[in-house]
């Protein structure tokens, strides 16, 4: 019996001791989160989950709510106003003098005051705004759809991202942890996205003029994504190829600081 | 061995201690790919959770919320001007101070954070990379599940090992059951080659419930699957009571990780371990039969 039990009591224990080592390095090894040829591993994910997404549902619509069902205080997060000097004097004329800037890859660059964009056919959704950390709000927004403008702008064909430039130098969040320097917030998506049905440039919300904490005067609503590419005080739209010489080149303020450029989830 | 051969040929076969093939390979690769995966998802969702340690019921959720709001972990200050931490579940406050809402932080200081920094990874503060360590291994969880549950369907081992028979479900194999695992009693010999009814009830419930249930309830706070499969968190009531459903599955799944491990150990723990890696598991026939 002792004879037949050794050898095999022996594996078991290196089972065990590889057991137990794995979870000790679990626990006490943050060295893991910094490993860079595990983060490139661990990152695939994201790709896997875009073409995933993008598989079941590319022509997919958000859930559009009843007004019964919006939000009776729908919290301000991020920036709440900008302190920027020209973001204030837009602020104090009430965007009188405020123009959108179309530029980049378009064969047409083009301004649009906020009276434009006002009289402009627009589009009304009840949503829900997923935030990365964990809560949503329902709200109503109202404005043009992002295609209608795009088109007008005529891009050329080599375009392939919608970059939208914000007002608000950015200082980040505690709760969103790791190292967050200042700098201006920006964002992009995909012509997928751009030209989805619900995709809008809101300037008004639960049914009058967007507020300075919802992003005044236009903020950028693109439903099937996180609460962080919904970028407010969008001052302009760049139609590029690349999204290189932007920030960190990763596409936006929190992608630069490590969250998922696609954020469908 | 040979003269442990030739004392074999006179003695009845059982006699013997002897080697049963007990888990097929596939499940012992996905087993253990499982496990590494149940515990990087736990530590990293922990993190995740910390972003916003609340929970609500419904459509909507946020801080402004208070009545949507079931559970809470956080701090606040007494009346001594003391910090303490707390988890709020309803109406039931329990002070938590050193474990959740307010602990020691891996650096040493205190730190007003939801979960503490040994059962979170990253051990410190941070969504973006808890967020894509949670996502790979998600996906690394769906599709080991998908093989196991292919090849337990294929095989048979669903079936036969792990769904009870009728007659197993009956109350008083349950309690026969319930007492034996209070008396620390666990099948011996030729009985302990096949689980019993507790362990087939725990084993498919992780496999069969737990587990798709999380998976279900974690697709479901993802924007971009609502929108392609909008009536799958309708199904479930709400991002925000998905959200909810998620955390208390994955609880489930930690009240199953902590028996489970609990049982290993009683039961043997270099034999039964033994029987997952390289899948043999030593019966000792009962000397008392
Ligand atoms: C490091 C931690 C773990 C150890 C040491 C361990 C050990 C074992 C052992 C020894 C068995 C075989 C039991 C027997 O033959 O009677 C087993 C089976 C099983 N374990 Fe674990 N386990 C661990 C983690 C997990 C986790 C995290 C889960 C899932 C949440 C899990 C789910 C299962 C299931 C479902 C079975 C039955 C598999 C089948 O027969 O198809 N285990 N485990």
């Amino acid at each position: 019996m002792s004879a037949l039990l050794k050898p095999l009591s022996r594996r078991g224990l290196i089972g065990f001791g590889a057991t137990a080592g794995a979870g000790l390095l679990l626990s006490g090894c943050d060295g893991l989160a910094s490993n860079d040829k595990l983060s490139k591993i661990v990152k695939s994910g994201e790709a896997a989950t875009q073409r995933w997404q993008r598989l079941i549902g590319r022509d997919g619509l958000a859930k559009e709510f009843d007004v019964s069902q919006l939000s009776p205080d729908f919290k301000v997060n991020g920036t709440h106003e900008p302190v920027e000097a020209e973001y204030q004097a837009h602020k104090a004329e009430n965007f009188a003098n405020w123009k959108l800037a179309i530029t980049g890859l378009v064969n047409n660059p083009m301004t649009l005051s906020l009276d434009q964009i006002r009289r402009m056919p627009a589009r009304t959704q009840i949503t829900r705004h997923d935030c990365v950390e964990g809560w949503s709000a329902i709200g109503q927004w109202t404005g043009p759809q992002l295609g209608l403008l795009l088109k007008a702008a005529n891009m050329k064909t080599n375009a392939r991202y919608v970059v939208f430039k914000c007002a608000d130098n950015y200082g980040g969040e505690a709760s969103k942890g790791g190292a967050q320097s200042t700098s201006l917030y920006y964002e992009s998506i995909d012509l997928v996205d751009a030209f989805h049905p619900q995709t809008i440039l809101a300037h008004s919300m639960n049914g009058g003029p967007l507020s300075v904490g919802h992003g005044a005067p236009v903020r950028l609503r693109v439903e099937r994504q996180l609460g962080y590419k919904q970028a407010k005080y969008v001052m302009g739209l760049d139609v590029v190829s690349s999204l290189d010489g932007y920030g960190s080149g990763k596409g936006g303020y929190w992608e630069d600081r490590g969250y998922e450029w696609y954020a469908g989830i | 061995m040979a003269t442990m051969d030739a004392t074999a040929e006179t003695a009845p076969p059982p006699a013997k201690p002897y080697l049963f093939h007990r888990h097929a390979l596939a499940v012992r690769v996905t087993h253990w790919v499982n496990a590494l995966a149940i515990f990087l998802l736990i530590m990293t969702g922990l993190n995740i959770f910390n972003a916003h340690p609340m929970l609500y019921w419904g459509e909507y959720g946020a801080n402004p919320d208070v009545a949507r709001q079931w559970l809470q972990i956080g701090a606040d200050t007494n009346a001594a001007g003391q910090d303490f931490g707390f988890l709020r579940i309803g109406s039931l406050t329990v002070e938590t101070t050193g474990v959740l809402g307010l602990s020691t932080g891996s650096n040493g200081a205190p730190s007003y954070i939801g979960y503490p920094s040994w059962a979170t990874f990253p051990s410190y503060r941070d969504l973006a990379t808890a967020r894509t360590f949670h996502f790979f291994f998600a996906w690394v969880l769906i599709i080991n599940g998908w093989l196991y549950l292919a090849f337990s369907l294929a095989s048979g081992h669903l079936k036969k090992d792990l769904l009870p028979k009728l007659k197993e479900l009956s109350i008083g194999n349950i309690v026969h059951d319930i007492v034996q695992h209070a008396r620390l009693k666990f099948p011996k010999g030729e009985e302990a080659k096949r689980y019993h009814i507790l362990q087939k009830l725990a084993y498919g419930g992780v496999v069969l419930v737990l587990i798709p249930g999380v998976i279900l309830t974690g697709l479901t706070m993802s924007p971009g699957t609502n929108a392609a499969w909008p009536w799958l968190v309708e199904l479930f009531g709400g991002r925000p009571s998905a959200r909810s459903l998620h955390f208390v599955f994955a609880n489930l799944i930690i009240l199953f990780i902590i028996v489970h491990l609990l049982m290993v150990v009683l039961a043997g723990p270099i034999n039964e371990i033994r029987s997952m890696i390289t899948g043999k598991f030593r019966v000792d026939p009962e000397t008392a039969a």
